[in-house]
């Protein structure tokens, strides 16, 4: 497809966009994208992640070309040229190549946040009610702290206040 | 009546200057292929899932939320969900086996089948970005109890685009700078946003246009920083940027040029009988902003912001139940302006 602005070069950049109260799409080369101030990081992201990979496979990585994500069917190729992962397994299929890429857009390749489960709302009411608790057991214990130390329960403080660290350590 | 109101039809704090917040989490099953590379009877199925994890008998947001399937909704349904920001652009565009959950009120939405197969939105009126990002992490919670997400230890929640790999958290906030727009200070601040790791962009997200100086402040790195860091990076480069617009507004009230551009808005939007989308936004910033400094009075902020959403073309048909062409709805428009802007006083 020919770019709609300038009509010679192949448009890479695909836009969708609400004009007027309709959904209208452009496709543009990437100059003219450029121009039209649609030229960042997201609509280069195609371009810029086999730039990036072209890189590191010319650097005597073995090719990937020749694997394919055994879950989903995808090949390394098909993934730099729509820049979109095939799947939750393609990130360990392709682990090697892709962690480089990752560092690049992140800065780092190391999760910090929020691990599945471990979060603000505990599920209670037993028999397979899902009632969401208005605090976390965290905020509970800190809640609880705060009482046994109104009330001078040391004792009782104490306990709660390991607790707690247990939690935040492991949070 | 007590009817509900929307979101969008509140006043949020710092309202002089914050419009709105919205945090979305990316999450994905991982027994499907991302969506690209879903079949559509996968689509189906991950549609089936996310329905019955929010909606089933047990669980208490079954009550609150309403499910649209794309396919089914009208052309101006779809766009008029895109211009009340509760789905994107993008997401309109293909609709098979796209689906949306919305609550009652439009704060809280799950667009399925999106570049990932769950996108949770929390929309907020004002400053509130520790709340909205609460309220998403809850539902991803409750949600994470009946659907098995893709996590990494290493990489965190998987995406279809690396970008979002990590937090899957993608915040914002929409930002009114006038000011910051008329003193022509914007692209120095653009330029160093970015270096913070922040993105400055129009009102509809990734590359649209900067309209009535509305921009849409985010985070961009999503790997390496926890939710509640990125929140916090968020919040005080906001509060900087709300102290710079609001001593720009302070220098500017002398200037009878800018008094000028406010009190002529105000005068063209009481009489008006024909208005188009971008005059009449251009028009609105600076009502917005006579009304946040208090050269003008006699209508509250929330009811600008209400009018601004309710006259956007696909909501303006949306509402009316029909067809409108382009006059029909410049008219309507401008009609709707004159009611509301009757009210206000020097």
């Amino acid at each position: 497809m020919l770019c709609q602005a300038c009509g010679k070069k192949t448009a890479t950049t695909h836009i969708k966009t609400v004009v007027n109260g309709k959904l209208t799409e452009y496709h543009l080369c990437s100059d003219c994208a450029q121009q039209k101030g649609y030229g960042d990081l997201f609509s280069n992201w195609g371009m810029d992640f086999g730039n990036l990979l072209g890189g590191f496979i010319g650097n005597g990585f073995p090719s990937p070309k020749t694997t394919c994500c055994p879950t989903c069917g995808a090949s390394f190729e098909e993934i730099t040229q729509s820049g979109k992962i095939g799947c939750a397994d393609c990130y360990k299929t392709f682990r090697e190549q892709l962690l480089p890429v990752i560092q690049r857009i992140h800065g780092t390749s190391r999760h910090k946040g929020k691990v599945p489960g471990g979060s603000a709302l505990r599920i209670s009411g037993g028999q397979h009610q899902m009632m969401p608790v208005k605090e976390s057991p965290l905020e509970e214990k800190k809640r609880l702290l705060k009482q046994a130390i109104e009330t001078q329960d040391f004792e009782t403080a104490a306990v709660l206040r390991d607790e707690i660290k247990e939690m935040e350590n492991h949070g | 009546m007590d009817e509900l109101k929307k979101w969008y039809e509140k006043a949020g704090s710092c309202s002089d200057v914050v419009c709105s917040t919205r945090v979305r989490l990316a999450r994905n099953l991982r027994q499907f292929p991302f969506p690209t590379r879903a079949t559509d009877k996968q689509r189906e199925a991950v549609e089936e899932k996310v329905k019955e994890a929010l909606l089933s008998g047990n669980s208490i947001l079954s009550r609150e939320f309403r499910f649209i399937p794309l396919e089914s909704a009208s052309e101006e349904e779809a766009v008029s969900l895109v211009e009340r920001h509760i789905v994107s652009p993008e997401f309109i565009s293909d609709r098979r086996g796209k689906a949306v959950l919305i609550s009652e009120d439009e704060s809280i939405s799950i667009m399925i089948n999106e570049e990932d197969h769950l996108r949770i939105q929390v929309l907020k009126e004002g400053l509130s970005l520790k709340e909205a990002a609460e309220t998403a992490d809850r539902i991803d919670t409750l949600l994470s109890e009946t659907l098995d997400f893709a996590y990494d230890p290493e990489f965190g929640y998987l995406t279809q685009c690396p970008t979002n790999l990590g937090t899957g958290m993608r915040a914002s906030v929409m930002l009114h700078l006038p000011a910051l727009t008329e003193n022509g200070a914007m692209p120095r601040i653009s330029s160093n946003l970015s270096k913070l790791g922040l993105t400055l962009r129009g009102t509809y997200g990734e590359g649209s246009k900067i309209v009535g100086a509305l921009y849409q402040l985010s985070n961009q790195i999503t790997l390496g920083l926890s939710e509640n860091e990125a929140i916090e990076n968020l919040r005080s480069i906001t509060a900087q940027l709300m102290e710079e617009e609001r001593k720009a507004r302070s220098q500017m009230s002398e200037n009878i040029g800018w008094r000028d551009k406010i009190d002529r808005a105000a005068g063209i939007l009481k009489t008006a009988r024909v208005l188009s989308s971008s005059e009449f936004m251009e028009l609105l910033s600076y009502i917005r902003i006579g009304l946040s400094t208090g050269v003008l009075q006699g209508v509250a902020i929330e009811e600008l912001i209400a009018l601004m959403v309710n006259v956007q073309p696909a909501t303006l048909m949306a509402k009316a139940g029909k067809q409108l062409d382009e006059n029909q709805r410049d008219v309507l428009r401008a009609t709707m302006a004159r009611e509301l802007c009757a009210k206000i006083k020097e």
